[in-house]
């Protein structure tokens, strides 16, 4: 007789509303389906009637974490419609503020996936050094998130030179602590036990999911826009794209951790180009956008983020789609969590860092079965600590 | 002093309600639990079930789908109850008030005592919306 295990929607165990349904007998895990909808906010259609100035503010607001790559995607897409191309100067520091958000939604992740190992230290300490981040993002922007940065043609404001020694500053701080952090999860045994083997999505899985981003490069599938379809400065810069072999939650987080000192080196080579530009060259006037079709994409720190827009002369799009990545990231739990235990099921949910607030689009309707049993989140969330607590005992009686 | 006050007199435990946000609102929340603001030197805590709560932070727009699970949750509540509205979102939709599925703002659907606005409230706004309600009450 198989349980029923919701998590969700309003759930301490995430951020935002979702209902998983995982159907377990004992203690494994042999099905598992989801439900969307509570976060539907119907941006597409919002979007016909707006500005294409305006459209940015909201596809910034799909999602909070990656509010700079929605319109980083819908620039892109808008400038291919206009055929235009941006200055030098405008590129990199688009480069730049991508970069920087990357930094915070890896150090965010890797706070969250402490937490849900038991491990509130790492969690506090990501989060810490995720302030520097924003710290910097509200000088440059004039806010801590949503920065408002991109318009069509171009960036909305300038990173002065002055600015530049400060922004090394803070990243010279970051890569220490992402050193320290790094070190905290590389080397440490009980983290080596809990993840490795965990959640395991092999080449198949993932190119039949059709998986992207950290997921997908996790199992060495090595996809990634800024390498594949290159947009903006990443080709005039020199970086590598990070893969990892194993497919478990270990190699998820390492291939986020090492991408943040990429991300960093990215910054540091725009900040030197950036010198040398003329300050106050960001943007070529655009005075009207043609009738015509577009796509653009960007890599957000999950994924790749699509972009379709059509015009027909007018201000408004008349039509515009957008897919992010955890729309199909999320499809990948079928794989990596049936057949695993229930505390094991929530870790690779959280390897996933699946954002709903870019998925909603749909609902998934099906039937629920009698006898329930009933978890909550705190019951959940314990579950997957003492798993790391059975084995940080384990390791010391070893040792 | 009422019972009322009393009760909000000292460590509130705090319970997050997201409808259908961005996901900033969210993050500003829990970044005010995290070092540098660190809410629970106040006694403040977020907790996983309404029923243990004094505040209900409600942020982001509320959708259809999440109109009935507000309304569920608020008399759960145990009362008397503190809602507090976070964000433009909560306060009046913000940019999703034109949206298709739109069922709020917040305070059609359930009696709101406080409404911190920012898109998305810095932590400090937060903190200081929330002394605020503190020092009315
Ligand atoms: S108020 Fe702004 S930051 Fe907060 S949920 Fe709404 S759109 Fe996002």
């Amino acid at each position: 007789m198989s349980k029923i295990i919701p998590i969700g929607p309003y759930h301490p165990l995430q951020e935002e509303p979702e209902l998983f349904k995982l159907y377990c007998e004992g203690e494994i895990v042999k099905d598992i389906k989801w439900e969307t909808g509570y976060n539907h906010r119907g941006i597409e259609k919002l979007s016909q009637s707006r500005t294409f100035d305006q459209v940015f503010f909201l596809v910034e607001r799909i999602c909070g974490i990656c509010s700079t790559s929605h319109p980083f995607a819908f620039a892109n897409c808008m400038e291919e419609i206009a055929g235009i191309e941006v200055p030098d100067r405008a590129k990199y520091i688009r480069t730049i503020i991508a970069e920087l958000e990357r930094i915070h939604s890896h150090l965010l992740w890797v706070g969250l996936a402490g937490h849900f190992l038991g491990y509130n230290t790492v969690f506090m300490w990501a989060w810490k050094y995720r302030e520097p981040v924003l710290d910097l993002f509200e000088m440059i922007t004039g806010n801590r998130n949503s920065y408002a940065m991109f318009k069509i043609g171009g960036v909305r404001r300038d990173i002065e030179n002055n600015k530049i020694t400060r922004i090394k500053e803070t990243l010279d701080l970051v890569k220490k602590k992402t050193d320290l952090l790094a070190g905290a999860v590389m080397d440490d045994p009980v983290i080596h036990a809990r993840t490795k083997g965990v959640g395991i999505l092999t080449k198949e899985d993932i190119v039949n999911y059709g998986a992207v981003g950290p997921v997908a490069r996790a199992s060495g599938v090595a996809i990634d826009v800024r390498h594949d379809d290159p947009y903006a400065a990443y080709p005039l810069v020199n970086w590598k794209v990070i893969t990892a072999q194993s497919g478990d939650v270990f190699a998820k987080a390492e291939v986020r951790l090492l991408e943040m000192y990429e991300s960093i080196s990215i910054i540091d080579q725009c900040l030197a180009r950036l010198k040398k530009e003329k300050e106050g060259e960001t943007e070529i006037v655009v005075k009207e956008v043609p009738e015509g079709i577009g796509t653009g994409h960007a890599e957000a720190p999950r994924g790749e983020v699509f972009h379709f827009v059509k015009t027909d002369g007018s201000n408004y799009p008349v039509r515009h789609k957008i897919r992010a990545p955890s729309y199909v990231n999320i499809a990948t739990f079928r794989k990596s969590c049936v057949g695993q235990t229930i505390s094991d099921a929530t870790l690779s949910l959280a390897a996933v860092d699946p954002c709903y607030c870019c998925t909603e689009r749909m609902a998934y309707a099906f039937d629920v079965e009698t006898g329930k049993k009933i978890y909550n989140g705190n019951e959940l969330l314990a579950l997957s600590q003492s798993k790391t607590e059975a084995i940080i005992k384990r390791i010391k009686t070893e040792l | 002093m009422g019972f009322k006050e009393y009760c909000f007199k000292k460590s509130l435990w705090l319970f997050h309600f997201g409808g259908a946000s961005c996901n900033n609102c969210d993050i500003e929340i829990l970044d005010c639990l995290t070092p540098r603001y660190d809410v629970e030197r106040f006694g403040m805590q977020l907790v996983g079930s309404i029923r243990h709560a004094d505040v209900l932070l409600v942020n982001g727009s509320i959708n259809r789908r999440d109109k009935a699970r507000l309304l569920d949750l608020y008399h759960q509540a145990p009362k008397p109850i503190l809602v507090v509205a976070i964000g433009a979102c909560g306060c009046t939709g913000g940019i999703f008030a034109e949206g298709d599925t739109f069922a709020g703002p917040v305070d059609k659907i359930i009696p709101v005592d406080a409404y911190i606005p920012g898109c998305p409230p810095k932590p400090e706004a937060i903190l200081a919306g929330i002394v605020k309600l503190l020092n009315k009450k």
